[in-house]
């Protein structure tokens, strides 16, 4: 039988102020990053503006399309260089008016250079309206996920273990957040989407651990609340880390090999899983814990 | 086997005879060469010329409504949200008018080309269009969003164009400086307007130079916010730039106010290259009256022989040719520097109808097919890896019992493309992420029971047993765990749009089958092997 982390017995509960730090370092470095950032930074989908990729071949320097974008009277556009030789995003300003934006560009570069050839391979174009609703329809996607999520946590557990996972949640959706932001990615809809499954999941590991807590708690009714949470972590501990990494290796497979379209959404997923499994360790059980031994602490002063 | 054993694993032989039966279109749909495909996908049974061709074209017609679709951004084309803007209509004009936009853009498009369109109404006053497959982009947008408002007015003579300038001159130098400036006043004071033109009414032709027109143009639209001011005509630039004395410029004429007759009475329309008898092979559009009103165009050329008629597209003139003699089979063309495309589209545009609004593109997303082929190999490659390391994983840990994992993973995915072909829903590529998401998720169920049955092993349960434990004591978990996910699924369903509700579907499929096969189809094939066998051993 193959086993790894079979019978440990870490005390992790011992040590969950060393956690509380760490995630506090992440929580305040996500922060920071989206301060000096001015938020997260918003895709076309969200602030309305043209997105043009385009391939030129033979690859021109990223100097001849800025001049060339220049030239069609796009002034001001962001222009990236992606992977791929000769492929270029030209990202238009909301305030510019894009019609005729492609074959604008298509001209001035061909004009720059006869010989070379251009594919436009992808628009995605949203007008200002548009944009703010789209805005609208995704805060509504997140405010009712997590509405829903919470609804049905406080009813299958008690609401003190509720809300060491809510706050284990938030954690893990606002690190990914700020990953996007310190990497310097765009939040686009297949971002948000995958800030929502981050959600989903993150909680998933966490109702594992909490179950297992539930069952020791009646076993073990005598030992201390601390004792009791560390045996249902350790126990549970190989099926926390296993579950988490087959998730793991599919969303690696898709970050490494599918492609520039959906690269952020699978960085946030990467990001989501393993912030999601340390939480639910840690976050999770630890609030839970310190919610309990400050009740109880509530409860002997009252006593005398 | 006991008999409710043997029901369950008849059940999953059917379950999974249904599944494979039907995705046999999708499979054979996507094993066809790709010139195959195209015919299955242009395929419509009302072209069909005769009976026999009218049964093969539904076959085809049917195998294409059966396979698993892809999205947009998979296959590539373009998808439009237009607004129609109903600021000018009346009360009852509004009611009617996407609907009546929906109908002739449809028209439009049908006589594009486009294999299997789809034109929806969206909310109040939107139309969402997507357009799958290659095709040229700008063409289809101009098609599409073109009012074509056709409508015929006369160009007022010399004395009525410099009459209406001049009042327009002495109403902008009025405002400016409060009286009438004398005559020693300097020209641009005088004539605020007219200044901008080179010259003006010459055969009832204003000339401005190019760089004048956004001027010129600010100005006609300050004077038509003023109530006040009440101008007994249109007027209009000709569509096109002029060389005029070696200058480039715009013409302006002035025109009737109300049109002569609008664009509705058009027959049909046709692109040539024989209109323009300087410019022999120039394209153009001939048209055909309808009866009606090739005798109203007879009506007006009988009676305005000598006149100039202004052919007005979309507020823009076409041309104003001279009336020579009464017109009267209700014939006309227009030329300009069209290029044979945009003539040809004119034509179609005409043809089908002017929309009874303007419309706006608020929204595109076009896909070209070549990103739409690589996303779909890199889609899959990332799939194919993703799921070959789960596999590896389950059986190198796991051993025999990983193994009966994989099956159920197997299971699952063929159950999960079986849904998705059943239910007609799209693949995009967000979708294919939600697949292989639920591949890593699907195992999760699998390794809850399995690290608990391990658990119940190691307190020295017997075989069967630690079994039974195993799946009823996971079950709860995997039932919560399963659920917090599927609810940001549902969530996202509801308000997400094209490739994000495809990843919210693909997901909350797999979730839901995740349930089903981990706890159903893995347990039985426990049941039944450990059964027979009395097995006092397992390989977990």
């Amino acid at each position: 039988m193959l086993q790894l982390l079979h019978g440990t017995n870490v005390n992790w509960m011992g040590r969950r102020h060393i956690a509380y730090w760490f995630s506090g370092l992440c929580v305040l470095a996500s922060l920071v990053s989206l301060i000096l950032h001015g938020g997260p930074r918003y895709g076309v989908d969200f602030t309305g503006g043209t997105l043009l990729e385009i391939r030129v071949t033979p690859p021109p320097p990223v100097e001849t399309i800025r001049e060339a974008v220049d030239k069609a009277g796009f002034l001001g556009s962001e222009i990236q260089r992606l992977d791929k030789p000769g492929q270029f995003l030209i990202r238009l300003g909301a305030h510019q008016d894009a019609k005729n934006s492609a074959s604008g560009i298509r001209t001035a570069i061909q004009a720059a250079h006869p010989a070379s050839t251009f594919e436009l391979l992808r628009v995605e174009s949203v007008g200002p309206r548009v944009g703010g609703e789209l805005r609208g329809a995704a805060l509504k996607a997140i405010f009712l996920a997590l509405g829903l999520i919470l609804v049905y946590v406080a009813i299958r557990y008690d609401w003190r273990y509720s809300m060491g996972a809510v706050v284990a949640l938030f954690h893990d959706v606002f690190i990914a957040l700020g990953a996007l932001s310190i990497t310097n990615r765009e939040v686009t809809l297949t971002v948000v989407a995958a800030l929502l499954t981050i959600a989903g999941f993150s909680i998933n590991d966490t109702i594992v651990v909490f179950d297992r807590i539930r069952e020791r708690k009646q076993t073990l009714r005598r030992e201390p609340a601390e004792k009791v949470m560390n045996i249902a972590v350790n126990e549970t501990l190989s099926r926390t880390i296993i579950t988490s990494f087959t998730v793991f290796l599919t969303v690696l497979a898709l970050f490494l090999l599918g492609g520039e379209v959906i690269h952020d959404f699978s960085f946030a997923m990467l990001v989501g899983v393993v912030f999601g499994t340390y939480s639910s360790v840690y976050v999770a059980s630890g609030l839970a814990l310190d919610t309990q031994l400050y009740l109880e602490r509530l409860a002997s002063r009252r006593k005398q | 086997m006991t008999q409710t054993d043997q029901r369950k694993f008849f059940g999953t032989i059917i379950g999974l005879a249904v599944c494979l039966y039907t995705l046999w279109p999708t499979f054979q749909f996507y094993s066809m060469s790709p010139e195959k495909r195209q015919e299955v996908l242009r395929a419509r049974p009302a072209d069909a010329r005769d009976e026999g061709e009218r049964t093969r074209l539904e076959k085809l017609a049917k195998l294409r409504e059966k396979a698993i679709k892809l999205g947009l951004d998979l296959q590539g084309g373009m998808y439009l949200l237009l607004e129609v803007d109903k600021s000018k209509l009346g009360p009852a004009e509004a009611k009617n008018a996407v609907d009546q936009a929906m109908q002739i853009i449809r028209n439009r498009i049908d006589q594009f080309g486009v294999a299997e369109p789809s034109i929806q109404k969206q909310g109040d006053n939107r139309i969402l269009i997507q357009l799958p497959g290659l095709l040229d982009r700008e063409r289809a947008k101009e098609l599409i969003g073109q009012t074509a408002l056709l409508e015929f007015k006369l160009v007022k003579t010399d004395e009525e164009t410099r009459a209406i300038l001049d009042r327009i001159d002495s109403y902008f130098a009025r405002k400016k400086l409060g009286v009438i400036p004398d005559t020693t006043a300097p020209d641009s004071l005088r004539h605020p307007f007219t200044s901008h033109f080179l010259f003006v009414g010459q055969r009832s032709e204003s000339f401005a130079l190019s760089s004048e027109v956004a001027a010129i143009d600010s100005m006609l639209l300050s004077l038509r916010a003023d109530s006040t001011f009440v101008l007994d005509a249109t007027l209009a630039w000709d569509a096109h730039e002029t060389d005029i004395q070696g200058r480039t410029g715009r013409v302006l004429y002035v025109l009737t106010k109300e049109p002569l007759m609008r664009g509705s009475e058009v027959a049909s329309a046709q692109m040539r290259l024989d209109l323009d008898q300087e410019r022999p092979g120039a394209p153009g559009v001939s048209f055909t009256l309808t009866g009606r009103g090739g005798a109203i165009f007879g009506d007006i050329t009988g009676a305005n022989v000598g006149r100039r008629l202004a052919i007005v597209l979309d507020g823009r003139i076409q041309s104003a040719p001279n009336i020579q003699e009464r017109i009267p089979r209700g014939q006309g063309s227009i030329t300009g520097s069209f290029t044979e495309e945009e003539a040809q589209n004119l034509a179609i545009v005409l043809r089908s109808g002017a929309l009874p609004a303007p419309v706006n593109v608020v929204e595109e997303r076009t896909v070209g097919p070549s990103l739409g082929q690589d996303s779909i190999q890199k889609g899959l490659h990332a799939g194919a890896i993703g799921t070959l390391l789960v596999v590896l994983f389950m059986i190198v840990y796991y051993r025999l019992s990983g193994v009966v994992a994989v099956v159920t993973l197997l299971l699952n995915i063929i159950a999960l493309l079986a849904a998705m072909a059943g239910f007609h829903a799209t693949l995009t590529l967000p979708g294919i992420a939600g697949i292989v998401l639920t591949v890593g998720m699907a195992v999760d169920a699998n390794v809850l029971i399995f690290e608990r049955i391990r658990e119940e092993l190691r307190n020295k349960r017997t075989v069967l047993a630690a079994i039974d434990t195993g799946y009823s004591r996971a079950f709860r978990t995997i039932v919560d765990a399963h659920v917090t996910t599927l609810l940001s699924a549902v969530a996202l369903m509801w308000f997400g749009t094209g490739p994000v509700r495809g990843f919210a579907v693909t997901l909350s499929i797999g979730l839901i089958i995740n349930m089903i096969t981990a706890v159903g189809v893995s347990k039985m094939i426990f049941d039944a092997w450990s059964l027979r066998r009395k097995v006092s051993s397992i390989s977990i």
